[in-house]
């Protein structure tokens, strides 16, 4: 069975994010670019469904600028057999990007669509979700265990009381939490040979996707500062402080 | 605007997580809130009472047990042909939810916002709350999920909605519930402690860092949070996660207790009221946001402060 895998190219994990002067936005130039965190254990999980048999192809794709083609290639260094980048300057909404995938999916006919649960950018938390609502799928949000077997998926979810076990009929979209897995690190010998795999491009326009903006970003602000308090010296100097704030009895 | 509000219930009960997501849909419009479930008239009864609900819209169906996405979103879909806005609560509950139904009707979703301006724009954190974006939505309809800790709680009581029986639509026939997990706690919830006791990697073991830090919530009667360090390194459960991909929280007073103080972390945490930080080494940057600073070793200072609180 196939599985297509979506990556985004964001601000690295590690990089602290400055809010331009102008408040148009956030500064990315000179900034270390990355695979989304999430998107990363989407490929891994990828990659492990087709080292236990289930898989037999995993297509990398991403919606992004011309630079998010690195992105897909450390995808294919990892593991992933091909990708397809949908390239294009402007940022796309994930309302845009979800429609582009359901049109690849429709073409590439997967069994499974794993994409990261949120990108560490724009904190949507909402592609995969939307993903799933146009093709008519089951979603499997914010997975911390997949099972792939007769045709169905069961996935353990992480939701706020605890774990939550769903069975979805296949094909179905997954998303992916942070304890699915831990993400390999491409080798010296896979990245060379990332190099030859198959990457296509196409724009948004090949699928015939709209991806006008619907939310205007007006401007980008620093959120209020906290700042430092006092130092304490002791335990004791501690609890009077607690007390005298009234947070304590 | 006429605004829907998605409820989230749980154990026969309006979960507390509904109430400033009310709220929050009251700043919109005249807000109905919608109950899905099987046999949820209990649930119904509950949100009708809650203050600023003007109706309570109840989809009661077997199928609905559980409230699987597949099965939700065309419910809200279709109703929202008589709304202006659609709202849930930014949980794990309405987060799976509010996007599915987004694409349904072709609307491009506002997550997690902190602000409501006005009608069309919002106020909401980006790259793990480094910065806050203010946005303005050219949708005809809005879906939006709220982030409780920025707005108050509606009260339970006050409230005197009618309630009315809508169509609960048909099994979508691609996903099952198979079970949950409860995490078992007789502790405070995380995201509506008054207190809450956190640690970080430098418990060094799951057996360190519950026995040190579990009698320190009990005499507080604190909920316990993790950093995600913490959780990957198996010291706690992922739902003890406070940060940019956990849980976001607001308490009176927040005690991180071995935790350097990562962005993804502070973005989960930077709200609260009071933030008290102890770590051994005095350069972490959980000290430049701290309210109160303790240096030292977590070891000696935990049970010591256990015991003279």
């Amino acid at each position: 069975m196939k599985v297509l895998v979506a990556v985004k190219r964001v601000i690295d994990f590690n990089v602290k994010p400055r809010v331009k002067m102008d408040g148009s936005g956030v500064d990315l130039a000179n900034v270390k670019m990355s695979m989304n965190p999430f998107d990363e254990i989407a490929v891994e999980e990828a990659i492990r469904l087709k080292e236990k048999g289930v898989a037999t192809e995993i297509v990398a794709v991403s919606i992004g600028p011309q630079k998010a083609q690195e992105t897909l290639r450390t995808a294919l260094a990892m593991g992933a057999d091909r990708a397809i980048l949908v390239q294009t300057e402007e940022e796309v909404e994930p309302l845009a990007v979800a429609k582009i995938l359901a049109k690849i999916a429709a073409e590439e006919q997967p069994q499974l669509f794993v994409l990261g649960k949120q990108a560490i950018d724009d904190d949507n938390n909402a592609t995969g979700q939307m993903l799933a609502a146009l093709l008519g799928w089951g979603q499997g949000t914010f997975a911390s265990k997949v099972e792939v077997a007769d045709g169905a998926a069961t996935v353990t979810r992480e939701v706020d009381g605890g774990l939550e076990t769903e069975r979805l009929k296949l094909p179905a979209v997954i998303t992916t939490d942070l304890r699915l897995n831990e993400p390999r690190y491409a080798s010296l010998p896979n990245i060379m040979k990332a190099k030859s795999k198959p990457l296509a491009t196409k724009t948004p326009a090949d699928y015939g996707v709209d991806t006008a903006r619907r939310l205007e970003t007006l401007k980008v602000t620093e959120p209020p500062k906290r700042q430092a308090g006092d130092k304490v010296g002791s335990v004791d100097e501690l609890v009077g402080k607690l007390k005298a704030l009234g947070v304590v009895q | 605007m006429s605004v829907l509000l998605l409820v989230e219930h749980g154990d026969g009960k309006v979960r507390d997580a509904t109430l400033p997501a009310v709220t929050a849909a009251a700043k919109l419009g005249e807000v109905h809130a919608l109950v899905l479930g099987s046999n949820v008239g209990g649930v119904a009864q509950d949100a009708a009472k809650i203050a600023g609900v003007a109706k309570v819209l109840v989809a009661d169906a077997p199928h609905l047990d559980r409230e699987l996405a597949e099965n939700v979103a065309p419910v809200v879909a279709k109703l929202m042909d008589g709304y202006d806005a659609f709202v849930a609560p930014a949980t794990t509950f309405g987060k799976n939810i509010a996007p599915r139904v987004a694409a349904l009707i072709d609307v491009m979703q506002i997550s997690d916002v902190i602000g409501i301006e006005n009608s069309n724009t919002f106020t909401r954190p980006i790259y793990a709350g480094n910065a806050i974006a203010t946005v303005r939505s050219n949708d005809a309809k809005k879906v939006i999920t709220v982030r409780g800790t920025t707005f108050e709680n509606a009260s339970r009581e006050g409230g005197n909605a009618s309630i009315e029986e809508v169509d609960a639509g048909s099994e979508a026939g691609v996903s099952n519930f198979v079970g949950l997990e409860a995490s078992e706690s007789e502790r405070p919830e995380l995201t509506s402690a008054r207190v809450i006791v956190s640690g970080g990697r430098a418990f060094g073991s799951a057996e360190q860092f519950h026995g040190l830090l579990d009698p320190l919530a009990d005499k507080l009667g604190a909920a316990v949070g993790a950093s995600r360090a913490a959780v990957d390194a198996g010291y706690a459960p992922n739902d003890y996660q406070v940060g940019q991909t956990g849980k976001i929280v607001a308490p009176d007073l927040y005690i991180a207790i071995g935790i350097s103080g990562a962005i993804q972390h502070l973005a989960g945490m930077k709200d609260a009221k009071t933030i008290v930080a102890i770590n051994k080494d005095e350069d972490a940057p959980i000290f430049q946001i701290a309210d109160i600073a303790l240096v030292g070793d977590l070891f000696k200072i935990v049970p010591e402060l256990t015991e003279k609180l």
